[in-house]
């Protein structure tokens, strides 16, 4: 059992549960607080949505992949905590009726929560904002209506209390490692190699959700301030492994607008608030997107294992099929990018724009110096069984002309580097074909040709 | 009048504040257990042994139950008996039901479920309806065939001919409540609560399970956390199961299913495949036309003739097609039961003869606009919209026969008596700047080598009623007590379309009192008996009309008391602004109730409705199922990447058809959402089965729904508001699935960007769902290889 301190809806809560129990099973059974709902279980529909304050301010997450121990020392407000002390209606649930923004009203709550998430913190792309809350009824067009009508409303005061939350005497952890430096968690991680470290669980909490995985021994790493670190080391950023990808997001915007493109499009605001790049590199999953757009910059990996590091071009880290190179008791501690990658271009095709695990992810990182082709770094997701750099096309493209016909000539190099597969996203000759036309897109793009479907206006 | 005011939905301050209540947020008295199904991994075969012990000693669970255990097994099937609760010992599909677990908790019994240890004998397994058709693995005897005139004759006959082929995935519900029901043993029987659209059919069902009369058991429907056609019988499982357990233990019993539990068990709408052939001049006119329908139905029969029966009531669309053949295949294979989806069929029938039109428009290098209008259905005089207060409209059926004009008969003879589809055209196509823009298109795609713009339009015509005609009935119950408050119950269930409202907007308009004062309750067997489901886009069709019949005789009652006392005729007392007028005086509704009361007079009725003059033969393909047929059109504008296949919608433009619209914000509401879904269905939403017939895409992670940038940037929807012709509520029409058929029109301006990108001279032939993978084979098609 873990013993958990938080504030909910205003109130300090202290609770005792097994280490991988969730929020929204805590809050649905536990508090019988049922406005947050149950609607997938994994992350992917939003209508379990809460706000969760802590000292980097406000932001929304999925309840139902989230465990009760990352909550420790923050606030967490529900769909309940939304109305002011007197009933007040908060302005986005006042829109919400008012536009007819609800039918069914089960994935209501978690809408209206990430609405006010946003309207607390001034984010006006609603797009964007509730790209991970799914509604079957309404079409979301009454939902955008409703959150441009509320977007200028000012903020209600009892939406401003929440506040990082310390309870001083809390019993000693029972069942999970709980550090708060990155030194105390790699000493423990040496002796205990076998354990689990969570860091967002966004992956880790399916398999307690959906594989109902027991997890014998864990570590969570929210509260290791040392490890979510973004340092500027001259022209490159040094990014601590527990940075969330909402973090990322927003220090790599000014340097490299295409990569936070493809971050804007990562699954969805409440899995970045949650998500971490370590973990998204640890995972080793083939169709991550963050090692593409990385390996295509020109990443560097560090290691560490108890006191002892060690570097490594990032690419190099990811073996085979889930295997990475990676030590017994071994952490990834933090990645070194550049800051300057004026041609990097990060293309993400998906079934659907958001919230949608790639089929294919392709980076393009080509410098192009008095007409020629001086360096190449080309990586792709989703095209083999980890994330790859196409080794052949950029051989073909090295020291040639950047013209159409080299590109021609360099498509053909494809089926060297790549055996894609076919699984529910896309077959392999899909993907293949897709990789190829990518860098025909890449040369338009570069051309200033339009190739963003996106940027098309009606 | 309420009626006709853009009220909010009732329960909009409950959902927006979490505190509306679905099933699993009821909390049930202690000791309440949880339930789980084991399922099959095996999608034909035999059960050679089936080990429970470890499910048995799992931590936290109760009891367990398997075909052993219960005998006669239980039926789930909604039409004939072919679906055992729990596998008698052989399995159909992969997520068949094998066992049943009780636990203390939700995740005990998830977990406990899956220890089972199951041998099975596998048997070949027909997964496509290649498989079914080749092993005449099918429901009914042979295909249902239905005809006018000669198509054969008129098909060759005519100067041109055309063939193809599409296929038509089948999409997932996605309502985001799971399944989910509760049992509560009573004193005096079994208290059901169930996330469903029938709850007669659960009533029906549990007690057929529990061997119990029908009185023996209650069901009640507060609210679904949406439907769409997939809690229509796919709840009955679960109801059954519960109150199995609970009749067995004593205890109250819940159980909902895990979201990727309900995606493998439940019923999706039907995929199929449409091959078409057909005669035409060189006008664009069909002249003769055959389609065959071969339908994906699954292990078991579900509600899939009537399904496949209505895609064929809808193979004609829009069009007159004087000499057509149509023949269905309802094929049984080894997946998941296809069941009711929004459209019911419809959609599938709509989307081949567009199709046609589509190819057709092509084949002759014609705008496919003008094809359609070539081929519609003839105009009918409108009724007048009542502009003076007080004039009665014209009645359609008092004009002499003589001076009618006579309609033209759809495939199934039925005349059409209400086409409007060419004013409703020219009215959108005003609007949307359709001519215009065709001209923008056509240069933007001549100068943009990687992008490629589309349009497509789709025209509507459903047709509204159950065509299982005795369903076409509903029941209400009112009570106006003293205090001059009103409850209202009627047989609907609510599932987000907001049927309770407009209902009780109904409610208030007879008695003239504000909505506020009219008390909506939950669905209850217990209240108002022998519903039909709410589906077929008839809720409010058939429940406003039950409950206007509860009221008015409440009315009339009030009326005939207040008018004696006055010594005036009933008919001059007035209901309205909440008081009751009579020869100069004026009482507050609550003081006229209560002055009934306390003469003795009853302020409680039930109301009755059936739909009148419809008559159907299913078999024979000739009658009237429908009262009456909404219309719609809609106007999309997509953009797509040939590089890639992927593609967006960029805007789009709608003109549906509500009759006199009940609350013209609800309309609005269901024509923007059945858009999205139905774009969904034909973009997006793609199912996908392994080799071993297991699906692949069975939660949000991998089977994607639209998102919220998903819906058009621009996005118009307009109301045709003309009165019904027909004597529905209101004067309204049904608003439910017509406008789902108008996502038809995003695929078919896909179908022209790709067109656009090759030189005219191969036909696209986009499946559907036209994903981008589907988009890119089809550019490839077009275009040959080189990019």
């Amino acid at each position: 059992m873990e013993q958990v301190a938080f504030l909910l809806n205003g109130t300090p809560v202290q609770v005792s549960a097994p280490p991988t129990r969730t929020l929204l099973d805590h809050l649905r059974e536990t508090q019988g607080l049922m406005g947050t709902k149950e609607g997938c279980n994994e992350g992917d529909c939003g209508a379990c949505t809460v706000m969760v304050t802590d000292d980097k301010g406000s932001r929304a997450f999925n309840a139902c992949i989230l465990f009760l121990p990352q909550l420790a020392g923050k606030a967490v407000r529900t769909v309940e905590g939304l109305t002011g002390p007197q009933g007040q209606p908060h302005p986005v649930q006042e829109a919400m009726v008012t536009h007819h923004g609800s039918q069914c009203g089960f994935c209501t709550p978690g809408f209206v929560v990430s609405m006010a998430v946003a309207h607390l913190n001034g984010a006006k792309d609603h797009d964007t904002q509730l790209a991970g809350n799914l509604c079957r009824c309404t079409g979301y067009a009454p939902i955008i209506r409703a959150a441009e009508a509320a977007a200028n409303a000012p903020v209600p005061d009892w939406m401003k209390t929440d506040h990082p939350f310390i309870l001083a005497e809390i019993s000693p952890s029972a069942s999970a490692f709980r550090p708060t430096t990155t030194a105390e968690l790699a000493t423990w991680f040496v002796q205990n190699p076998d354990a689990t470290l969570i860091a967002g669980a966004t992956d880790v909490g399916l398999w307690v959700t959906k594989q109902l995985r027991d997890l014998p021994k864990v570590a969570f790493l929210n509260g290791i301030k040392d490890l979510a670190i973004i340092a500027r080391q001259g022209d490159h950023l040094r990014i601590g492994a527990a940075v969330t990808l909402t973090d990322l997001l927003a220090a790599i915007q000014p340097h490299h607008p295409s990569f936070a493109e493809l971050l804007r499009r990562y699954a969805s605001v409440q899995v970045r608030n949650a998500a971490t790049i370590g973990g998204n590199i640890a995972n080793g999953s083939p169709i991550g997107d963050g090692p593409p757009a990385l390996i295509a910059l020109g990443t560097t990996l560090h290691l560490r294992q108890g006191d002892t590091t060690r570097t490594m071009a990032l690419e190099d880290f990811f073996q085979a099929y889930r295997q990475q190179d990676r030590r017994p008791g071994e952490l990834v501690e933090a990645i070194t990018l550049p800051t300057t990658a004026p041609a990097l271009r990060c293309y993400k095709i998906a079934k659907r724009f958001d919230q949608d695990i790639s089929a294919v992810c392709g980076c393009f990182n080509v410098t192009v110096t008095d007409g020629q082709v001086t360096g190449a770094r080309i990586a792709f997701g989703g095209m083999a069984g980890i994330p790859k750099r196409a080794t052949s096309v950029e051989n073909a493209l090295l020291n040639q002309p950047w013209t159409p016909g080299t590109i021609a000539q360099a498509t053909k190099a494809f089926a060297r580097d790549f055996q894609p597969l076919t699984d529910m996203r896309a077959s392999a000759s899909y993907r293949l074909t897709v990789a190829q036309n990518l860098l025909t897109r890449y040369f338009h793009d570069l051309a200033g040709l339009p190739v963003d479907i996106l940027q098309m206006q009606p | 009048m309420t009626i006709g005011k853009s009220l909010p939905h009732d329960s909009a301050p409950l959902h927006v504040t979490g505190q509306a209540r679905y099933v699993d947020d009821v909390p049930l008295p202690a000791g309440a257990l949880h339930l789980a199904f084991g399922l099959s991994t095996c999608a034909h075969g035999d059960i050679l042994n089936l080990d429970l012990t470890d499910v048995r000693a799992a931590p936290g669970v109760v009891a367990v139950w398997s075909a052993a255990d219960l005998s006669p097994m239980p039926d789930c099937g909604p039409v004939v008996h072919d679906e055992p609760l729990l596998s008698t010992g052989r399995v159909h599909y992969v997520g068949q039901q094998i066992f049943l677990v009780a636990a203390d908790s939700h995740l005990n019994a998830r977990k406990a479920a899956r220890l089972a240890r199951v041998t099975y004998g596998d048997l070949p397994a027909l997964l496509t309806v290649e498989d079914a058709l080749a092993a005449n693995s099918r429901f009914e005897k042979g295909p249902i065939i239905w005809t006018k005139g000669n198509a054969a004759n008129a098909i060759t006959t005519a100067p041109h001919q055309l063939q193809g082929e599409i296929e038509v995935g089948g999409q997932e519900h996605f309502y985001l409540e799971g399944q989910v029901a509760a049992a509560i043993p009573l004193e005096d029987g079994m208290h059901i609560l169930s996330s469903t659209q029938h709850p007669t059919e659960i009533q029906h069902k549990v007690a057929h399970a529990l061997h119990l009369p029908m009185s023996d058991v209650r069901v009640e429907t507060r609210r679904m956390g949406g439907g769409f056609g997939g809690k229509e019988s796919q709840g009955n499982a679960l109801a059954m199961a519960c109150a199995i357990a609970a009749q067995a233990t004593g205890k109250p019993c819940k159980m909902r299913y895990d979201r990727d539990d309900d995606m493998v068990i439940t019923g999706k709408r039907h995929d199929l495949k449409i091959r078409y052939q057909l005669g035409h001049d060189a006008t664009g006119r069909i002249l003769g036309i055959d389609f065959l329908h071969l339908m994906r139905c699954g292990w078991s029969q579900d509600l899939s003739l009537a399904v496949a029966d209505r895609a064929m009531l809808h193979a004609d669309n829009c069009y007159h097609l004087p000499d057509i053949r149509i023949e269905s295949h309802r094929l049984k294979t080894n997946t998941c039961s296809a069941t009711a989806y929004r459209g019911f069929g419809g959609p599938q029938g709509i989307i081949g003869i567009e199709r046609v039109i589509d190819h057709l428009a092509f084949a002759l290098n014609m705008d496919p606009l003008d094809v359609r209008q070539r081929n519609f259905y003839a105009e009918m005089p409108q009724v007048a919209p009542v502009d003076t207060p007080g004039v009665l409209p014209p009645d359609p059926q008092s004009i002499s026969a003589s001076m009618k004009p006579k309609g033209q008969t759809t495939p199934y003879h039925m005349e059409v008596e209400d086409f409007i589809g060419h004013a409703m055209v020219d009215d959108l196509t005003a609007r949307a700047g359709y001519a215009a823009r065709r001209k923008a298109i056509a240069d933007f795609n001549a100068t943009s080598p990687v992008l490629k713009r589309g349009l497509g339009l789709v025209p509507v015509k459903f047709g509204i009623s159950f065509t299982l005609t005795f369903l076409n009935q509903a029941g209400a119950l009112v009570h106006v007590y003293q205090d001059g408050s009103v409850h209202l119950n009627h047989g609907g269930t609510e599932m987000g379309q907001g049927l309770n409202q407009k209902v009780a907007q109904v409610a208030a308009s007879v008695f003239g009192v504000d909505i506020s004062v009219v008390k909506i309750t939950a669905t209850d067997t217990a209240k108002v008996p022998n519903t039909s489901a709410t589906a077929a886009s008839s809720g409010s069709d058939l429940n406003g009309m039950a409950a206007q019949n509860a009221c008015e005789v409440i009315r009339a009652r009030m009326a005939d008391f207040i008018a004696a006392k006055h010594g005036v005729a009933p008919q001059t007392v007035r209901f309205a602004d909440s008081t009751v007028c009579v020869a100069g005086k004026i009482y507050s509704f609550a003081d006229a109730a209560m002055m009934t009361y306390q003469a003795r007079i009853s302020l409680s009725s039930t109301g009755f409705y059936a739909t009148p003059k419809i008559v159907w033969d299913r078999i024979r393909g000739t009658g009237r199922p429908f009262l009456y047929f909404a219309y719609g059109v809609a106007i999309t504008e997509v953009v797509i990447d040939r590089l890639t296949g992927e593609n967006r919608i960029l805007r789009t433009d709608i003109v549906h058809d509500t009759g006199n619209s009940l609350n013209p914000a609800l309309d609005i509401g269901q024509i923007e959402g059945a858009y999205v879904q139905g774009a969904g269905w034909l973009t997006t939403e793609e199912l996908v089965w392994d080799a071993k017939g297991r699906l692949q895409t069975h939660a949000p992670a991998t089977y994607k729904i639209p998102a919220c940038s998903d819906r058009p940037a621009i996005f118009n929807v307009a109301l045709w508001s003309q009165p019904n012709r027909e004597d529905t509520v209101g004067k309204s029409k049904a608003v439910g699935e017509p406008p789902f058929n108008l996502g038809i029109s995003a695929f078919l301006a896909l179908s022209d960007a790709v067109a656009a990108c090759g030189d005219g001279k191969v036909y696209p032939a986009l499946d559907a769902p036209a994903t981008a993978e589907r988009i890119l084979a089809a550019i490839t098609r077009v275009t040959g290889p080189h990019v």
